[in-house]
Formats: C-alpha cells, structure tokens, sequence
C-alpha cells in the first residue's frame, strides 16, 4: 500500500507549484487574452486583443523582426559551434585553457554580453575608435549603426556569443558518446573527410543539434532584456512590445499584451513538442 | 587502408593547423571580447571617443558601489538572499521529485518530465503577465516573498532536471540494507543517501543558485521596481550611460559564475543535461 502511494508522494510537491505556477499563470494570461478581467468588471470572453494585434501592423513587424532575429542568431550560433565542437574535440596542446575560455560565459549572464556589445559594437564603442584609429571613419556616426539598428545585428551578435558554447557544449558531449569509430569506419571505405562528416557524423549530431537550436530559437524569441537594451524602439522585439503594452497607461492594451504572450507561448510549445519528440528518438537509438 | 587510418588518426592526436589554431583563437577571443571592455570600464576615469584606451583610470566606480548611498550593496544582498532562498526551496521540493523520476517507471512519466521540462524552455515573460494579476491582488507583487515565488518557476524544475540526473545513477539498495539494520528513515537520508547524491546536490544548487541569480523579467515584473536586484540596476546604469559603475557591477555580476565554472567544469563536459539545463542563465 505505501509503495503504490510513494511515487504520487515524492511528486506531488514539485508537480502542484509547477501546474500552480506555470500553468497557471499560463492559464490566466489565456483568459486574460481573452478579456477577461475581473478587477476592471469585465467579465465576458472575447477575440478582440488578437483581432486588434492580427489587424496592427506594428505587430506583424515586431513578430517578423522577432522571427528573424531567432532564426538568424539559431542558424549562426549552430554553424559556428558545429565548427567550434569538431575542433575542440582534437587532441592539441592548450586544449584546457582554449576549453576554459569557451565554456566562460556560459555561466554569464545574458544581459552582462549585452552591455559589453554595446561598449563593443555602438558608433563611440570600441570597434568604432579602431575603425577612427586606421582613419577607416572619420567620425563616430561613419561607424555603420549595429546597435538600435533595423537589421539588428547587435543583438544577433549577443545571441551567438551567448549560444555558441551553448551548442558547442551539448554537440561536444554527443561525439564524446559516438566516439571516433563510425568516421574511421567510412574513412577506411574511402570516405573523404568531408563525406565523412557529411553523412555519418552530422546524421549522428542532428538530433542533439536540433534540440538544441530549438531551445535557442524559443529562448531568442521570448527574451526581453537584451532587445531592449540592443534594439531599436520602433518596431520593437515582441518581448518589448509586450511588456510595454503590459506597462501601457492604458489598461485597454493590457489583453492585447497576454495575446502576444500567449503567441510567444504558442510558439514555444511548438518548439518543446519537437524537442520531446527528438529527446524520445534520441533516448531510443 | 591502414595508412589512411593512420592518417585518421594522427589528425586527431596530433596538434592544430594554422588555419584551424587562426579561427579557433578568433573564436575563442570573440567569446571573451564583450567582458573586456566592462573591466576596463570599471576602472577609468575618462575613456572618449577616439581613446583606445582610457585617458584616466580611477577607482571612482568601485568607491561609489561600496559606498553606503550607493544601491549597489542592497541590491546585492537581495539578490544573493532571494537566490539562496528560492535554491534552498528547490532543493526541499525538487529532490523528492527527482528520486521519483531518475528512480521509478510509471504510468504517464513521460507527461510528468514534459510538465518539469516546459517551463525551462517557455520564456518567462510569457508565463509572469498572466500571474501577475494573482500576485496583485494577494498582495504579493512588489514583495521580495513574490518574486522568491515566481523565481520557482525556473529554478524548481531545473532541479527536479539534475536530481533526476543523480538519481538515474544511484543504486537504492543500499538504503533497504540499512533498514535492516535498524536504521529509522531518517538516519538512512542523512547516513546513506545523503553522502551518496551529495556530489550532484552540490552542484545542482550551485547552478540553480545562478539561474535565479541571472533573472531579469521575472523580477521586473512582479517585483514592480520595488525589489531590486543586481540585473535591474544594471540595466538602469547601462542605460543611463553610467559606463564606469555598469562595468563594476557587472564584474561584480559575472563573479559567482566565473568561480562555478573554475569549481565544476569537468563536471560540465560531456554531460549534455547539464549543459542544457544552462540555457535558463
């Protein structure tokens, strides 16, 4: 009898402040979205803060805007660490400290990169005064603008710094499991070495790969600090202008701000759903 | 075929290219770059534009945030206290958590790891609007007590995620031996299971300590401004353009990290939970 219950014990605790408070409140921004909000009277359930935001085209440039900055800094930081994993993986004198040094800012925090990208990247920043020293520019506003920008590159640049050891770390552990037998098998086929990490170890790495850019694309695309301190105001990263409809004076643009929260939410569960799928295939092979 | 093999394997024994040492210091020095200027930062006086480096150094930043009118110190204590709380509060939650499912098969495990393992991945922001009304009204947002609570979200689950981890590793036999020998409950946690997942409790709490120490949203939003942490003074000073007291504090920031890295990075690779865990940092 006390063995049948002692799993549902051990659990509970954890399992009921989780469901509490994750779904939870993910449970009340959905109603809220909805309408719905008790303190101001209202009761009734409506679409209209998605109407508002679908019909808005601030909106679709800040999901856009969003869209694109986690694609592209999830593609980037992938290719970077797939380069930087095949490399660490090689026996070499120094490996140690170049190991120490590209596992530091795992441990930094997000928005500690983003301060230093804009003491590195804005137009008085440190990349600009070189740029002034080899007489490349001639003043700090001939510097191409990379902080507040449209394309964003200052906070594309945060999130590559920030995910490549992130990556890195996890396709490193996976060749570890693999081992060097696979390759040296295809090699002694007569594999060329690019065939050789074309189609045996990246069909390997994939799963673990792609599990985790997908983390890395819900967590770009749901971050707020480093957009508003990086971005520009108009249109803003969907975090950004959630928060600031969430803040807005106006408690009309309060639903439409749990709509966008909810869409982020929307597309984060996309993202766990494949990653549970992978995990699954992954544990399996 | 033996010489290619033997070719396989002086490439991976043998040192670098210079191609490959070229791109691999490029790498490596643009993971360290965005901290140097923030030290350096810390420490001068006068540093304009077109100056390479600063034209005057001073200690005036650190003077200013070890001050007593500076917010620095308090905030620093906050953010230590509500890290150690919401560390402690895991561990008591989590553990249990953790045995059950690095320990057990049952029915609907695999939802239960999907229920610990979404809100790691969700972002927060996402999750802390639709509280934040609750918190409102039982009076919990703007409280230090509130943001402990919603700093749960990502530390409970982060570790349950590691205790899972240790857990899978631990042979509970030992435990019904020493029943057996007359040992109560009790004894058996501090005496046996205890010392055996110490190792893996230490280093979970250390990770989960910085993964309420890295939160910024959560914070902002249900503690309204009124509880500041490190992360919020930071970004007010960085975005004042207070560059030298942004640099101090965020070596002050980036400290407890760079000392977990130097204690636990071997035990960091090739452990690929772990470092997925990291992604809430």
């Amino acid at each position: 009898m006390l063995e049948r219950w002692k799993i549902p014990l051990l659990l509970s605790p954890a399992l009921l402040l989780i469901a509490g408070l994750f779904l939870g409140g993910l449970f009340l921004g959905l109603i809220g979205s909805l309408g719905y909000m008790p303190l101001l009277g209202r009761e009734e359930l409506n679409l209209d803060a998605y109407r508002n935001i679908l019909f808005s085209t601030g909106f679709y440039q800040s999901f856009l805007l969003t869209f694109y900055i986690s694609l592209m800094s999830t593609i980037i930081a992938s290719a970077l660490a797939i380069g930087a994993a095949l490399i660490l993986r090689r026996h070499f004198i120094g490996r140690s400290v170049i190991n120490f040094l590209f596992q530091l800012n795992l441990t930094v925090p997000h928005l500690v990169g983003a301060v230093g990208i804009l003491y590195l990247f804005s137009q008085s920043g440190f990349f600009a005064r070189l740029a002034f020293e080899f007489r490349l520019i001639s003043g700090p506003s001939d510097f191409p603008a990379m902080i507040y920008d449209p394309l964003a590159i200052g906070i594309i640049l945060q999130y590559v710094w920030k995910e490549v050891p992130f990556i890195g770390m996890i396709l490193l552990a996976n060749m570890q499991t693999f081992g060097h037998d696979y390759e040296a098998v295809s090699r002694t086929l007569g594999a060329n070495r690019w065939q050789s990490f074309r189609f045996v170890l990246l069909p390997l790495l994939s799963p673990g790969l792609l599990a985790a850019a997908l983390i890395v694309f819900a967590f770009t695309f749901g971050a707020y600090e480093i957009p508003a301190l990086l971005g520009q105001s108009y249109p803003a990263a969907l975090p950004v202008l959630a928060y600031q409809s969430f803040t807005d004076v106006d408690l009309n643009a309060r639903p439409e701000a749990l709509a966008m929260a909810m869409i982020i939410a929307l597309l984060s569960a996309v993202m766990i759903f494949g990653y549970a799928r992978l995990a699954r295939r992954y544990m399996r092979s | 075929m033996l010489m290619q093999t033997n070719r396989h394997t002086e490439n991976s024994r043998d040192g670098l290219s210079g191609p490959v040492w070229f791109s691999l210091i490029l790498l490596v020095s643009w993971l360290v770059l965005p901290l140097i200027p923030l030290a350096i930062w810390s420490v001068s006086r006068s540093w304009y534009f077109p100056d390479i480096i600063p034209s005057a150094f001073s200690l005036r930043a650190w003077n200013y945030v070890f001050s007593n009118t500076s917010d620095v110190l308090p905030a620093l204590g906050v953010t230590t206290l509500i890290a150690l709380c919401a560390t402690l509060l895991s561990v008591i939650i989590g553990l249990p958590a953790g045995r059950a499912l690095g320990l057990y098969q049952f029915r609907g495990k695999a939802l239960v790891e999907l229920l610990i393992l979404a809100p790691t991945i969700v972002p927060g922001i996402a999750v802390a609007l639709g509280l934040h009304v609750v918190f409102l009204s039982l009076g919990l947002a703007g409280s230090y007590l509130g943001v402990l609570i919603v700093h749960l979200i990502p530390t409970l689950p982060y570790m349950v995620l590691v205790m899972a981890g240790v857990f899978a590793n631990y042979n509970p036999d030992t435990e019904a031996q020493a029943r057996s020998l007359g040992a109560s409950a009790i004894q058996t946690f501090f005496y046996v299971t205890l010392p055996a997942i110490l190792p893996g409790l230490l280093i979970g709490s250390l990770f989960t300590f910085l993964v309420s120490w890295s939160q910024y949203i959560l914070t902002l939003l249900i503690g309204g401004g009124r509880v500041v942490t490190l992360p919020l003074l930071l970004f007010n000073f960085a975005s004042a353009g207070r560059n030298d007291i942004t640099g101090a504090i965020s070596m002050i920031y980036i400290l407890p990290g760079v000392v977990l890295l130097l204690l636990g990075a071997r035990h960091l690779t090739g452990r690929s939970r772990a470092v997925e865990s990291l992604r809430q940092i």
